[in-house]
């Protein structure tokens, strides 16, 4: 599938020692040192890292929607707007939604909690399982995504995901941002801000903004970093998984639901 | 037994041009309702994030279906040796491929990027059953098409014959297999997460097949002012009732072990009870009108020598198995995915626990029907260009079926 | 199809004359378009005669890194094209490189193939606003967390040149 490049791999990395001498030498602007980020990624993403997510349900406040606006910005998700004579209804059981607001009352107890429902990036997952082309992917550092270059629209992923996570772009789409491509007829879900990720920063969008409202409900780090934040918490408290029933061995994880 | 004369399909120019000329306008439609449909993005259907898959995959998976069972009667003729169905294999081959190409184009023009088949021929996922029904679509093509051609070139063709027989035969089971499995391999949805998917596929090719091929054939000699025998009829249409009888089993079966699972009740509840439109269709459009009544119409002793009794009989099989794969595909997903057992869901923007509405637009139908139109005329021509079709099918004299 | 007159004709030829007499001189500054942060740089990421040649092998290399294995201080990007091809209009607006005579449409329209990239990329560079910069960018830089980025596109276009210098 890959093609290989003509271009001599020396190029590339003489392109890029250059690129990392003048970038740390050159104080460009006032105050601001540039640094290079992955350093050494001709390699990319590795599995000595697993991205996950562990949200306290109990901090995640009811009718507080700062996770999905955080999330339709960053990825430019509400750039896409209702097609002029579609129905309201109809608009909104077609609109993408990468991470949404659920709100349950437990059966038995009645108890209601609120949770951020997207993408579980499972260990084992069906939409990869049955992607046709391969589209549906699974990287390395255990982030579930589509790669759109090869994704052909066909919907088999969101008739196998038990989450519901995905979305399919049902209208043209007029502009996108720069770290989010995305166009008519492919499928698309949340990919723990993967760019945002690569190029070195430690948050995701969703988690700054809940962050920022002071509710701190999201937490996202490295599963396998015995230090990180989130393996701490994580042994601490217990949490459990949605539908573990189905052993997918979710990056996404709950507590008190 | 005497030897049989094949010749194409001949009929008077305006019936035969008249015929064709209908059918490319209902391609055209659907290739209009193609373009309103990829120009706009799926805006414009009825199809959502939450019934992502709709019309046009109920006449894509039916005719698919369909497809695989009508290379039966040739099947029964070469595996199965069975001599009166031997004449009706070169036909047989022929409306498969005809089915196929039919539903496999309506399969291609729904999809978000009709633009990239080539990266779905050329980029496979081992893994999906999908990846390797488009193996085994293409290889069913070159398969029949081969079986064909050993059927009519007796000459060079005949000592392949049974061995393609064979091959084809066992290539159809896994092709129906693989579209059962579509279904049987998704544990997310409790309406499909059940390995008797597969099997049920089967027998489901088997009858709307048949369905499908004594209709074409009843059409083609009528077309062509030829004749077919009593005895044949009352073969095939025997064959039928058995068929049918035997989805109607399966569709026990299958409801039956659903019962068993308390996991699954209220799926069952939703298909059996309380789902509405989607309840008036098992009933009414599978089990009475594909079930019940084409039962009746094939065995009742009244209907014994009607020639319209099997017809119709055939073609309300074909009516039910529509509703029946609809209340599968369309069903299954309005059915909400259970995704957080043992809670309610009091709010979600995405439907979660609810539901889902769909109402199939215009432009969806016109493409599932002209995937039909592609089949049948596809079918047609070749009838005329190729010797698919005996002569007379007159019943043997006494004495020659051994 | 668009129907194409006898003018357009004519400038399809003037363009393709243009392109092969550029190829022959191996001179590269003026197939870019006018007022592009291009035209004030002596190369692109690398010499022009194998980027015209190559251009869509090196890209579709690196977005494989840059999807699959998240590598995404690729030298090959397509954002770092459309940052230094486009160019702006009387209102200081950028066009998208697929505009009519713009740098990806004027060649692939001559040579009438179709630019799918367009259909999911951006076509105009993005202005850096600080909720999207974390991202990295085509020079395989980034900035220190917290920082709002202080280059503006210029200085970023200088460094860039500066780098391909020495």
């Amino acid at each position: 599938m890959s093609k290989h490049t003509d271009q001599p791999d020396m190029k590339r990395r003489e392109f890029l020692g250059k690129t990392a001498i003048a970038a740390t030498a050159a104080t460009v602007a006032p105050g601001v040192m540039l640094t290079v980020a992955n350093a050494g990624s001709d390699e990319g993403v590795s599995s000595d890292t697993r991205w996950g997510m562990l949200i306290d349900t109990n901090k995640c406040a009811d009718g507080c929607a700062a996770c999905v606006d955080a999330c339709n910005k960053e990825n430019g998700i509400d750039i896409l707007s209702k097609p002029e004579d579609q129905s309201d209804e109809m608009w909104n059981a077609q609109r993408p939604q990468w991470i949404r607001k659920v709100k349950l009352k437990d059966k038995q107890t009645g108890v209601v909690t609120n949770l951020p429902m997207m993408c579980q990036h499972c260990e084992h997952p069906p939409c990869e399982d049955v992607c046709p082309t391969g589209a549906s992917l699974k990287r390395a550092d255990g982030i579930v995504m589509v790669d759109r270059h090869t994704c052909i629209g066909c919907r088999y992923c969101m008739m196998a995901c038990p989450y519901k996570a995905r979305s399919f772009i049902h209208s043209n789409i007029a502009e996108q941002v720069v770290n989010s491509p995305r166009g008519k007829g492919c499928v698309e879900s949340c990919n723990m801000c993967a760019p945002r990720i690569d190029g070195g920063a430690t948050t995701t969008a969703c988690q700054d903004a809940c962050m920022k409202d002071g509710h701190q409900a999201i937490l996202f780090g490295d599963m396998k970093d015995p230090d990180s934040a989130i393996s701490k918490a994580l042994k601490e408290k217990s949490s459990r998984q949605i539908r573990a029933d189905l052993e997918l061995n979710t990056g996404v994880r709950y507590t008190d639901v | 037994m005497a030897k049989m004369h094949y010749r194409e399909l001949w009929c008077e120019s305006p019936r035969y041009w008249g015929g064709l000329a209908l059918l490319a306008f209902i391609i055209m439609l659907g290739m209009a309702a193609t373009y309103h449909m990829e120009h706009n993005g799926h805006y414009v259907t009825g199809m959502s994030n939450q019934v992502v898959w709709g019309l046009p995959h109920v006449f894509a998976i039916f005719l698919i279906v369909a497809a695989s069972g009508a290379l039966n009667v040739a099947s029964i003729g070469s595996v199965f040796g069975g001599p009166m169905y031997k004449p009706l294999g070169r036909f047989s081959g022929l409306l498969a491929i005809g089915l196929l190409a039919g539903g496999l184009a309506v399969l291609v023009l729904d999809l978000g990027r009709p633009d990239r088949l080539i990266v779905a021929m050329t980029t496979y996922n081992f893994k999906s059953i999908f990846a390797w029904n488009v193996i085994l679509y293409s290889g069913f093509f070159a398969i029949v098409g081969l079986y064909l051609w050993a059927m009519m070139d007796r000459r060079y063709g005949a000592p392949y014959y049974k061995p393609l027989g064979f091959t084809a035969f066992f290539w159809r089971l896994a092709l129906t297999t693989g579209t059962g499995s579509i279904f049987g391999f998704l544990v997310a949805r409790e309406a499909y997460d059940a390995a008797i998917m597969a099997p049920m596929f089967i027998i489901m090719s088997f009858s709307f097949g048949l369905a499908f091929f004594i209709i074409s054939l009843m059409a083609a000699y009528w077309w062509a002012g030829r004749t077919i025998g009593e005895l044949r009829m009352t073969k095939l249409k025997n064959l039928l009732g058995v068929f049918v009888g035997a989805v109607l089993y399966f569709t026990l079966v299958y409801h039956l072990t659903n019962l068993y699972i308390t996991q699954h009740y209220s799926v069952e509840a939703f298909v059996l009870l309380n789902g509405g439109v989607y309840t008036t269709m098992f009933w009414l459009g599978q089990v009475v009108v594909g079930g019940v009544i084409p039962l009746f119409l094939l065995y009742s002793p009244a209907f014994a020598h009607s020639r319209l009794a099997i017809a119709s009989a055939s073609l309300l099989v074909l009516i039910g198995g529509f509703f029946q794969v609809y209340v599968i595909v369309i069903g299954g997903q309005a059915f909400p995915m259970n995704v957080f057992p043992g809670k309610e869901v009091l709010s979600s923007s995405f439907y979660d626990g609810a539901v889902a509405s769909y109402t199939p637009s215009l432009a969806e139908g016109m493409l599932g029907v002209a995937g039909i139109a592609i089949a049948m005329t596809l079918v047609a021509v070749a009838s005329r260009m190729l010797k698919v079709l005996p002569e007379n099918l007159e019943d043997p004299d006494e004495g020659e079926i051994a | 199809m668009r129907s194409s007159t006898g003018i357009k004709r004519f400038a399809g030829l003037l363009v393709g004359g243009l392109f092969a007499a550029l190829a022959m001189t191996a001179h590269s500054g003026s197939a870019v378009t006018q007022g592009s942060k291009a035209a004030s740089m002596d190369a692109c990421v690398a010499l022009t005669a194998d980027m015209r040649r190559n251009h869509m092998d090196y890209l579709q290399h690196d977005r494989h890194a840059s999807v699959r294995k998240g590598i995404r201080d690729i030298k090959n990007s397509l954002s770092g094209c459309v940052d230094c091809h486009a160019s702006k209009d009387d209102q200081g607006n950028y066009k998208p490189v697929t505009a009519e005579g713009e740098f990806c449409e004027a060649c692939h329209n001559y040579t009438a193939v179709n630019v799918a990239c367009f259909q999911c990329h951006r076509k105009t560079p993005q202005e850096m606003t600080s909720s999207v910069t974390t991202g990295g960018n085509k020079l395989g830089l980034m900035l220190d967390d917290g920082e709002a980025p202080a280059l503006s596109a210029e200085e970023f276009e200088q460094l860039h040149a500066k780098i391909l210098e020495d």
